[in-house]
């Protein structure tokens, strides 16, 4: 080979093909995404966050907390579970002799061991999860069979995964949870645990502040650094400011002075309790606990 | 003239071309690694001890363990791989650099560039996308050096004397092109003022780095070895059908990796990564064979020389590649995702292959560019020692203990707080490999500034001696 020209074509063909692979094509495949709907629910997803959380996400992107957290919450299937909730006319004794009928179904014969270890020394308490981790048309079979005899039953869709099991979200994020975010912060490291939906799990913003001003203050070994710089340690006033951190022992202020949230920790901390995404969508469905009740 | 002579005088115009150029770019790359590897030291030491600098927000670890990254990639791997690119295309071109004084102003205009990045995220003005972390100002410096540079470069190829092209050639002529383009793209869609919606971002981010971190550095590192390795050993490269295959399918297939398997994406994107990193190991398995054939059997006692930097760089290269390609198996990256495992792979392909090769061919280069010995040579084989004891310290626990960290993290039966103190017993060892990397780009910046320091003050001295030479005679009549 004489002339650079073969690399230049080649280099050139490479590249221009994985561009748009990888750049214009999600581009226009997701670009132009839009709000979509909460399934079961007028509501339409994701909501605009509140200007002090629209300022937290910058807080939250200076101070780098996507190093150590991520934002994104994984899946490794989905299952269905059937509860009943109602027994109708039936004894749970009777009810329970209909059940043992039922196993020599075939499309229930698979889970005889699973309905007989979650019937045993069942004495009649409702709601009863009959079946759980199994698939849609097993639910329909057996929710379609105990409502011949009467008895009322739930079916739910529940998402599975280690992360769900932890309780970081009931189902796996998708790419409409990240419309309004700039910059997405999807983060690559869990030194810290997952942020999706802290705004559901930890809707306190004290304990939030707490945990920003003196990390191991809440969190026992937490290998998190203080963001003490986001607070301001002043003398306490003619009245106590009602925001003043609650902090005991080690980590209380010299008497006399109170720590107050900077307006950077009241934004970083409203961004926080706004990572809420923890509502079932078309593209990521689950039943919410609260329908079952 | 015969022919020696004609080309003693040619290495010594290409030299004397080189020398400037060369100087600005690898000393401020020297001291960017020191500052880099400074910068990781104290993200490493804030796990062991978290309030370690944390009333400082300049120095929280969310802005220290980027701006680390980013001065080992941007303020290191990338001037020292244009050093070493001028270098190779002047020697193998058979010519002197062509425009010798645009390298020298844009490497000062890179050095600034990474200067401004580095304090721009050090205030908090970083992006918040990853390996993309300097503002624009930086970038818009960065992306001016660089076109200067590639200028230089490519007009330095154009007018070759020598027409014959060299595998080296392909590779290092590629990474000309890759860096504009894939940089250009990133920031104008990621660091504009109307940025793509929702997770397109990180989308992008994604095929940058893995065009970055992945391909450019495995173009710029295989070229250079291609270059150094058969001249060392003073045999020619064996196979250049291979080389030219690896070429052309790590630049084919590597280029579509880099979307992990666990983004809440479509679908398709994650797969057509995962089918992608599949095909990519045939290239590193190309470029393998093409280096193996090339050492082994070489008569080179290298002693922590040139020769050892570049053979351990290549071998952290097939090493890194195949792990990097590995954590796009959707079965384990179920377990690897958001460990500390990735973390260590890049390391592996920053430090350990690029950082090495690129080491070893600055010792290589840097004595007869100046055409005098290094001033510190025992300094630089410690730094091979150093760097090679601190790469393996710092990965391997990095490798285990995001192994052990993920297991742990998949199985919800285990508090995600034992999921992490598992990890920090290896966090422990690779802080200390943190130290070694330190103390052996000591070695290497000790090594280029003194030269520096040399070289001008025999500059100014000769200027000296010029004015107070005498004029000869026939000066003073005319």
């Amino acid at each position: 080979m004489k002339t650079g020209l073969p690399v230049f074509l080649a280099a050139g063909v490479a590249l221009g093909a994985s561009w748009c692979g990888l750049v214009l094509a999600p581009s226009l495949q997701l670009g132009g995404a839009k709000e979509t709907f909460v399934l079961q629910s007028s509501d339409n997803w994701p909501a605009q966050r509140t200007g002090d959380a629209t300022i937290g996400l910058q807080i939250y992107r200076a101070n780098g907390c996507a190093a150590c957290h991520t934002e994104q919450v994984r899946q490794t299937g989905v299952t269905s579970e059937v509860t009943i909730t109602a027994l109708g006319t039936q004894k749970p004794d009777d009810f329970l002799a209909f059940a043992k009928s039922l196993f020599v179904l075939p499309k229930l014969a698979d889970y005889t061991n699973a309905l007989a270890a979650n019937l045993n020394g069942w004495t009649g308490e409702l709601p009863k999860t009959l079946l759980t981790s199994t698939d849609k048309e097993v639910v329909a079979e057996m929710a379609s069979r105990l409502k011949a005899v009467g008895v009322k039953t739930e079916t739910r869709v529940v998402a599975t995964g280690a992360d769900i099991a932890r309780g970081w979200g009931s189902r796996q994020s998708v790419a409409a949870d990240y419309l309004y975010d700039q910059p997405v912060q999807l983060g690559s490291l869990r030194a810290g645990p997952d942020l999706a939906t802290i705004g559901v799990r930890v809707p306190d913003a004290n304990w939030h502040w707490q945990h920003l001003f003196a990390p191991k203050a809440v969190v026992k070994n937490s290998t998190m650094p203080s963001f003490k710089f986001l607070f301001e340690v002043r003398k306490v006033g003619a009245a106590p400011s009602p925001d003043a951190l609650k902090l005991t022992g080690e980590f209380a202020p010299a008497a006399g002075y109170e720590v107050v949230p900077k307006p950077e920790a009241r934004q970083l901390v409203a961004y926080l309790l706004s990572l809420k995404n923890n509502v079932p969508l078309y593209e990521a469905p689950f039943t919410p606990v609260t329908a079952a009740k | 003239m015969n022919v020696t002579e004609n080309k003693t005088i040619c290495a010594g115009e290409i030299n004397a071309s080189l020398r400037v150029p060369l100087l600005a770019l690898f000393g401020g790359a020297g001291v960017w690694l020191v500052v880099g590897l400074g910068l990781g030291l104290i993200a490493g030491i804030k796990f062991h001890a978290p309030e370690f600098l944390s009333a400082c927000p300049l120095l929280t670890y969310g802005r220290v363990a980027p701006a680390a990254n980013d001065a080992v990639l941007y303020g290191f791997c990338i001037p020292a791989a244009l050093g070493v690119m001028l270098w190779i295309f002047a020697r193998l071109s058979r010519a002197p650099l062509a425009l010798p004084l645009v390298p020298v102003v844009a490497a000062h205009l890179w050095h600034l560039g990474v200067l401004v990045g580095l304090g721009g995220i050090l205030a908090g003005e970083s992006t918040g996308h990853l390996w993309l972390e300097f503002p624009r100002a930086a970038a818009v410096l960065l992306f001016a050096a660089f076109l200067l540079i590639a200028v230089s470069a490519a007009a330095t190829f154009g007018w070759r004397q020598e027409r014959e092209l060299y595998p080296a050639h392909w590779f290092l002529f590629a990474a000309l092109l890759w860096f504009p383009w894939i940089y250009a793209s990133a920031n104008l869609f990621l660091v504009s003022n109307a940025p793509p919606r929702g997770v397109v971002q990180p989308i992008i981010a994604w095929w940058f780095v893995n065009n970055l971190l992945f391909v450019w550095l495995a173009l710029v590192g295989m070229g250079t070895a291609f270059y150094f390795l058969p001249k060392i050993a003073g045999r020619p490269l064996a196979g250049a059908g291979y080389a030219l295959f690896g070429f052309l399918t790590l630049i084919f297939f590597g280029t579509w990796c880099g979307i992990p398997q666990s983004a809440p994406l479509p679908a398709w994107l994650p797969s057509a990564s995962t089918f992608a990193a599949l095909l990519a190991i045939i290239p590193v398995l190309a470029l393998a064979i093409v280096t193996r054939n090339t050492v082994s059997g070489a008569c080179v006692a290298c002693k922590g020389g040139p020769f050892c930097f570049i053979k351990f760089g290549v071998l952290g290269f097939f090493v890194a590649s195949l792990l990097y390609l590995s954590e796009f198996c959707p079965r384990y990256s179920r377990v690897l995702d958001f460990t500390w495992f990735n973390f260590g792979v890049t390391q592996w392909q920053l430090l350990g292959f690029a950082g090495m090769v690129l080491c070893g061919a600055i010792y290589e280069i840097l004595p007869q560019v100046m055409e005098k010995p290094l001033p510190f040579a025992r300094l630089a084989k410690a730094n091979f020692f150093l760097f090679a004891g601190g790469v393996l310290l710092l990965v391997l626990p990095l490798l285990i203990g995001g192994v052990a960290q993920g297991k742990l993290l998949v199985n919800p039966n285990v508090a995600f707080a034992d999921a992490t103190a598992v990890a920090l017993k290896y966090l422990r060892i690779s802080t200390t490999g943190q130290l070694l990397l330190l103390l052996g780009s000591l070695c290497l910046v000790l090594n280029v500034l003194v030269l520096t320091i040399q070289w001008k003050l025999s500059v100014v001295k000769t200027v000296v001696d010029y004015i107070k030479s005498p004029l000869e005679t026939s000066e003073v009549k005319s």
